[in-house]
């Protein structure tokens, strides 16, 4: 255990980035609310818009809608177009019918779509006065996952960014404490948990909570860690009630974990030594897993469509922690502050492009022949139709992919096509 | 029985009872000197089982009346065999006749007999006249096909085409003994399998660990489909008829795992549970493990009940039989979204382990009204997995035990039993959460 951890500091030289616009294939924000009713369990989603929003949520969840759902679409029809106020009074309506259906809900979202946003329905007020006539059994929020605003992984950033007035004000006096903000699975969230107890820092909260009655408190002792790249706007919020940013690569890999958890580390002035000793086991069989993984990985080139943000973190964990060779990185949204370590780490040699004109992305992907590409599900069976390998990128928002434990797993992702067509004899 | 239905032949044999009395029914049949060939069948009851008395009674029918020499091929006429082996109470012959036939009708092969089922015994009276044989069930037609072999050098197709790749081997084989191109049918099969099995929906099937059991022939064929066709895992391949154990023993060393021959259901759970599998191909007995141990299951073979005899077309051979295994073994598994949900959020009061995969319904809601608060839950997954254990038992600490019931049901089985193993090599005397996650890097390699 001799390698010290640094944290490295933005250089000040800005990396060419190639920015497109132009046919898109990626999900609107709405979809964040596959995942984000899952982890917030008394929380229900409500979407006003059309029935376009309403298909696609249906696709999206899968084979989830067959059960009682905690989200639905509140669906405009050409009357509610006619006038706004009858807009505000059937969702009142629908509201009411849907709270009165459902007692166990604690918190509402009116989730904006294109359409709602169109006719510039005015959701934060009819929030508020939800909010007034339901409480204090029932709080009503609002933001948007609307496609016009939103790339799929940002409706959790905008839920959040909603969230935030609702946390508890932490007094200037009370003990520092760490939050860590980002939808994590459950057994991510325990393993990080731990973790951080046995380093001595705390009191750690996570951010969503698992239910709402338990919003962490903010305020200016609390030093927040992002463990997803996309939140830009909540880390935005967060600095505004007082919180601190603590900047770090972001935890995939053991690499990104050490990393991450180093820049907690030092933020509450944990001994070198005792760092070093407590990230040891996790580091070492994170190692020992992403080994196993290489021979499948190693060499291999691949390319990533944008998607989630979550590209160049997993781009940079790919080529230092398994040798793969990175043609282009893929993202919807490049917030260069918050990746500033990661694009550190990412070769010179790598084309980073922000934002997607899909045909002449597809074009260049041809081109190079990758041996994997990350995409959406709507090119993956036809790249794989071509003869390319293809890994569904939307599984990487859907697995437990952070910290040591999971690095293997990660890995096993990205390896399990290549694998997968190796052993197919059909 | 013969004044009253007048038929073709007369079989004459004794059942379990009537052959400790020993009447000699065969004796007595022969003394009586019908007008229609009698054959005396001897089945030793207590030592033989059903497919070996299909198998013996097939034989002595066709050794009975298969006694024309063929007759001189007519110039210009097609390619002919017999398709052998399909019976009543068989699984799926029904639905997998018609699809063989009509795959060696489309090689221009015509089909000169279908026994046994639907032959009469002039039918089987024409067996030599076809060019070859295609033996479909060995496990009814292999000792018939043998004596035809002998008698009369008719060849044998023994490829059994269940799965893309083995239709496609018979195709190529059944082409070679008729003297015909198979590449027009083969490249015109019109299966769906080879690209569903392909396409990304389908990644998340990769390395599933699966078990197989049945008679040798479904047994093998399903092994082989489950791991060249749709990448599972096979963990376990067995078989209950002793016939064939050692085809079956070839084939689990070339998987690289121990061949189970046991007719003993007890044996066949117990390993099962050693096993811990994420699905388990079998019958209609493994059905009922797989419901005790809450595995998800597919029938791959006879003894079947009657929603394996199905009213709709549903063959296990043949290219459109290959669609039919794909849908089939799929279905039982949790599909991949809620698969990935499952295993990101524990606490869900509506998506559990208890609830089992929503897309197969009806015992969700009773599950999920019983469960008890998130506390005692974990007690219970514990005691369900001691009562599993079959390696020596090890101490748990409660920490490790919580956070081995955050592992998705589908493979905490095969976690504990690795961490189990790990800690045993490693001269653990308490499982810690440590060990756990040493264990599972352990065996990521």
């Amino acid at each position: 255990m001799s390698d010290a951890v640094t944290l490295i500091s933005p250089t000040s030289e800005a990396r060419p980035v190639l920015r497109e616009r132009g046919q898109r294939e990626v999900f609107c924000g709405l979809t964040g609310i596959v995942w984000l009713h899952r982890k917030i369990q008394d929380a229900f989603f409500l979407v006003v818009g059309s029935r376009t929003c309403a298909h696609l949520i249906q696709s999206a969840a899968g084979v989830m809608v067959f059960a009682e759902p905690r989200f639905a679409t509140a669906i405009m029809e050409e009357r509610d177009l006619a006038g706004l106020v009858d807009a505000n009074e059937e969702l009142d309506r629908v509201v009411d019918r849907l709270l009165s259906r459902r007692p166990d809900i604690k918190l509402l979202f009116l989730v904006g779509s294109c359409p709602s946003e169109v006719i510039k329905l005015d959701l934060s007020r009819a929030a508020e006065r939800l909010t007034k006539k339901h409480s204090p059994s029932v709080r009503v929020l609002n933001y948007s996952g609307s496609g016009i605003e939103t790339t799929f992984t940002q409706g959790e950033d905008a839920c959040l960014v909603a969230m935030i007035p609702e946390a508890p004000v932490a007094s200037e006096d009370a003990p520092a404490s760490l939050l860590v903000v980002g939808t994590l699975p459950d057994i991510v969230e325990d393993q990080f948990a731990r973790l951080f107890n046995q380093l001595g820092i705390g009191p750690v909260a996570f951010f969503p909570p698992r239910n709402s009655q338990s919003i962490p408190a903010i305020g200016p002792n609390t030093k927040f860690l992002l463990a997803q790249p996309f939140l830009g706007e909540t880390a935005r919020a967060l600095i505004e009630r007082g919180a601190q940013h603590l900047p770090a690569l972001f935890p995939f890999g053991a690499e990104g974990t050490t990393h991450w958890l180093k820049a907690a580390a030092d933020a509450f002035a944990i001994p070198e030594l005792h760092f070093l000793a407590v990230v040891a086991p996790g580091r070492e069989r994170a190692k020992r897993a992403l080994e196993a993984q290489k021979q499948h990985l190693a060499g291999k080139s691949i390319f990533f469509f944008p998607d989630s943000q979550m590209e160049p973190s997993l781009a940079r964990f790919l080529s230092r922690e398994l040798d793969m060779k990175l043609i282009e990185v893929g993202t919807p949204y490049l917030n260069r502050q918050l990746l500033s370590a990661e694009m550190e780490y990412l070769p010179e040699t790598v084309t980073l492009s922000e934002g997607q004109d899909v045909d002449r992305q597809l074009d260049r992907c041809r081109a190079a022949k990758p041996d994997l590409v990350v995409c959406g599900m709507g090119l993956a069976n036809p790249l794989e139709m071509e003869g390319i390998s293809t890994k569904w990128s939307i599984e990487l928002v859907f697995s437990p992919v952070h910290g040591f434990d999971c690095a293997g797993d990660l890995a096993g992702l990205f390896a399990r096509p290549l694998y997968r067509r190796s052993v197919l004899k059909v | 029985a013969f004044e009253r239905f007048d038929p073709d032949l007369m079989l004459v044999g004794a059942s379990c009872t009537a052959e400790l009395i020993q009447d000699a029914p065969g004796g007595l049949a022969r003394a009586l000197n019908l007008p229609v060939p009698t054959i005396t069948l001897e089945l030793p009851s207590y030592q033989k089982k059903e497919n070996w008395g299909a198998s013996e009674t097939f034989y002595q029918i066709v050794r009975g009346l298969a006694t024309e020499a063929p007759a001189p091929k007519l110039e210009g006429a097609k390619p002919s065999c017999n398709i052998l082996g399909a019976t009543a109470l068989g699984f799926r012959h029904r639905d997998d006749v018609i699809e063989i036939t009509r795959l060696l009708n489309q090689l221009g092969i015509e089909v000169n007999v279908a026994a046994p089922m639907g032959a009469t015994a002039d039918d089987i009276r024409r067996l030599p006249q076809a060019d070859f044989n295609v033996v479909l069930y060995p496990e009814i037609a292999d000792t018939a096909a043998r004596w035809l072999e002998r008698q009369y050098g008719q060849k044998a197709v023994r490829t059994i085409p269940m799965g893309f790749q083995a239709t496609c081997e018979f195709v190529r084989e059944a082409a070679a003994l008729a003297g015909v191109d198979p590449e027009p049918v083969l490249s015109q099969h019109g299966s769906h399998m080879p690209w569903w099995a392909r396409s990304v929906d389908s990644n998340y099937l990769t390395g599933k660990r699966v078990f197989v059991f049945g008679d040798a022939t479904h047994a093998m064929a399903a092994a082989r489909v489950a791991k060249e066709e749709l990448g599972f895992e096979v963990v376990g391949l067995g078989c209950y008829n002793r016939e064939f154990a050692r085809d079956v023993r070839a084939c689990a060393a070339e998987l690289g795992v121990e061949a189970l021959i046991t007719d003993d259901y007890l044996l066949v759970e117990e390993t099962i549970a050693a096993l811990q599998p994420e699905l388990v191909l079998g019958t209609q007995m493994e059905r009922h493990i797989a419901k005790r141990l809450g595995v998800p299951c597919a029938v791959i073979s006879a003894p079947v009940h009657v929603q394996d005899f199905p009213a709709r077309y549903a063959p296990v051979m043949g290219f459109e039989g290959a669609n039919v295994l794909f849908d089939t073994w799929v279905h039982p598994l949790v599909m991949g979204l809620e698969e990935h949900l499952l295993t990101m959020f524990r606490e869900d009061f509506e998506f559990n382990d208890a609830a089992g995969p929503s897309h197969l319904g009806g015992h969700a809601k009773v599950e999920a009204a019983a469960k008890p608060a998130p506390e005692p839950e974990i007690a219970p997954v514990a005691a369900q997995i001691a009562t599993q254990e079959t390696i020596s038992v090890l101490n748990w600490s409660p920490e490790a035990t919580k956070e081995l019931s955050k592992i998705p049901f589908f493979v905490r089985g095969k976690a504990k039993r690795n961490t189990e193993r790990y800690a045993a090599e490693q001269g653990l005397e308490t499982i810690s959460i440590e060990a756990l996650y040493d264990a599972k890097s352990h065996f990521a390699r």
